[in-house]
């Protein structure tokens, strides 16, 4: 087994060799723009992004020609709620979202709100992180043009009754955006089950290189319309300008028809060792309690908070374990996790959490380490903790006047 | 974010983590901070003859935080309460190396060490009958 060991795969994911295989002629060898009409290396090119859009549109059940590729699930995010605003703003400005959404949502939200071009419903979520489907229906007026709701949370790995959420959309007439950077590849994706008008979802989650994503755009029963926000080339269908990163597309291509093939294999073996994990560290810690839902959750994710111990002293612990923390210290914001407290998480122990991802690569082995490590981890800190002794003691820490400072 | 060698340290091996007795003889205790703001610290002196003889830490909060409580205890050790008074934030900051973002650590542990030696003037006091009553 090899140290520091990858738990992080929420974050991005190791690039699967096959992929690497797949891109790498296309680099030196196949190097042609694939717009150029005129001449076999454009030909060559272009067949190759045919592929890949080709591997793509299986993956999700759409038709090839509703794939926009873009630079990563981030613009995906803002072309899909720009490019719907300006384009449908004489028909209404009104957006719902929720406030559980990666901030690529939100910020976009945020930045159309500030400029008087939108105005934003964010919906809450339940303990569990979910949308209600009834709430989106609640929120809907003959001004709302768009609804933008994640497949499954970054952080807690809830996934949303999407479908359910797709078809208020379609009996309401609204287009609806769904931001599936997390689910694409773990879980089955649907867009004509799921009733998704548009879908970001990206490459380096699923195994595939960094640098490209792509933008689900429906072409039928809606004609879903975008006014691009890159002008150029014309390329897409005009909707993103731009020469197309051909060995990036190739590989997200290649990622995508892995994802495909083993998903029925790998989501399980995941999520085996996910619980595993779970019950281990969570029989052996009181007072340690799970961020998400208990079941509606992706395979590989597990988010646990853990009373009277801070989160970035956790992973500072843990230094050969890469892991991410909905802790204050260890982000350039110094908040603890907004997701968290959507839940309803209290902030002390939104900042005592810890978010493991698992993925492809991870091995039996280096889920036993992760499991001693914890524990060893959690108990030395508790020790070290004052909330700790203090809980030990029968003082209700809630009832303690702090100097919040 | 990278740590100091120093703060790796004192996370690594903290000195004097710990508590004293709640009736012990001589001790004071200070403990500053709130759990939602992601750090609380309990620092306590044990005094004889006006001087600290042992001090002991116990924190909740990130390894800078853990470091500076841990440091603050190594410095109080020996030291009389006007020297333990002395003890400047800066001076933390500066023997941990701290970054920008992690100086209100350093406050924190000035700010527990002054809880603690107000803590034990006032037991002192109270004891003596010269401290003001409370």
């Amino acid at each position: 087994m090899k140290l520091p060991i990858f738990l992080d795969n929420h974050s991005t994911t190791p690039m699967d060799p096959r992929v690497l295989e797949a891109m790498l002629p296309y680099f030196v060898e196949k190097f042609g723009n694939a717009a150029s009409r005129n001449h076999a290396f454009g030909w060559e090119a272009e067949e190759a992004v045919e592929q890949a859009r080709k591997q793509l549109a299986k993956l999700i059940n759409a038709d090839a020609k509703e794939i926009v590729f873009t630079s990563g699930a981030t613009e995906s995010d803002n072309l899909a709620l720009k490019g719907v605003l300006e384009m449908y703003r004489e028909k209404g400005t009104h957006i719902i979202t929720s406030s559980t959404e990666h901030r690529a949502v939100l910020d976009t939200a945020k930045s159309l709100e500030a400029k008087g071009l939108a105005t934003v419903t964010y919906l809450p979520v339940d303990k569990h992180g979910m949308v209600n489907p009834d709430d989106v229906r609640n929120a809907i007026t003959d001004k709302t043009i768009l609804i933008s709701v994640m497949l499954a949370n970054n952080e807690i790995g809830t996934i949303n009754p999407v479908a359910e959420i797709g078809k208020i959309a379609k009996a309401k007439g609204v287009l609806f955006h769904c931001d599936a950077t997390q689910g694409v590849g773990k879980i089955p994706v649907d867009v004509q089950a799921m009733g998704i008008d548009l879908m970001s979802f990206s490459a380096h989650k699923i195994y595939g290189p960094k640098g490209v994503g792509a933008l689900y755009v429906r072409k039928k029963n809606p004609r879903v319309r975008l006014v691009p926000q890159m002008d150029g080339g014309g390329h897409e269908r005009g909707m993103r300008s731009g020469t197309l990163p051909v060995p990036l597309i190739v590989g997200f291509g290649k990622a995508c028809e892995l994802c495909g093939a083993e998903m029925a294999t790998e989501a399980p073996r995941i999520a085996a060792m996910r619980d595993r994990l779970q019950t281990a560290i969570m029989n052996a810690l009181e007072e340690s309690y799970l961020n998400g839902h208990p079941t509606e959750r992706l395979p590989g994710n597990l988010n646990i908070s853990f009373a009277y111990v801070e989160g970035e002293s956790l992973l500072m612990g843990m230094k050969d374990i890469a892991l991410s923390s909905g802790s204050a210290c260890t982000s350039a914001t110094l908040e603890p996790s907004y997701v968290l407290r959507a839940l309803g998480v209290g902030t002390e122990l939104a900042h005592s959490s810890i978010r493991f991802g698992l993925g492809r690569f991870n091995t039996d082995e280096e889920i036993d380490y992760a499991i001693k490590k914890v524990i060893e981890v959690v108990t030395r800190l508790r020790e070290m903790s004052p909330l700790y002794e203090m809980a030990k003691e029968g003082i209700d820490l809630k009832s303690v006047q702090w100097a919040a400072h | 974010m990278a740590y100091s060698d120093k703060v790796v340290d004192h996370f690594n091996n903290p000195r004097n983590m710990g508590s004293f007795g709640k009736d012990e003889e001589g001790v004071g205790t200070g403990m500053v901070g709130a759990p939602e703001c992601g750090d609380v610290m309990k620092l306590q002196i044990k005094v004889q003859n006006d001087r600290i003889v042992d001090a002991k830490f116990k924190t909740f909060g990130c390894g800078s935080a853990i470091a500076s409580s841990s440091l603050a205890t190594e410095w109080l050790k020996g030291k009389t309460i006007e020297e333990a008074e002395q003890i400047k934030n800066t001076d933390i900051v500066q023997e941990l190396n701290l970054p920008p973002v992690k100086i209100h650590c350093s406050v924190l542990a000035e700010d527990a060490i002054k809880a603690a030696l107000a803590d034990y003037q006032k037991k002192a006091g109270s004891k003596t009958g010269t401290g003001s009553a409370q």
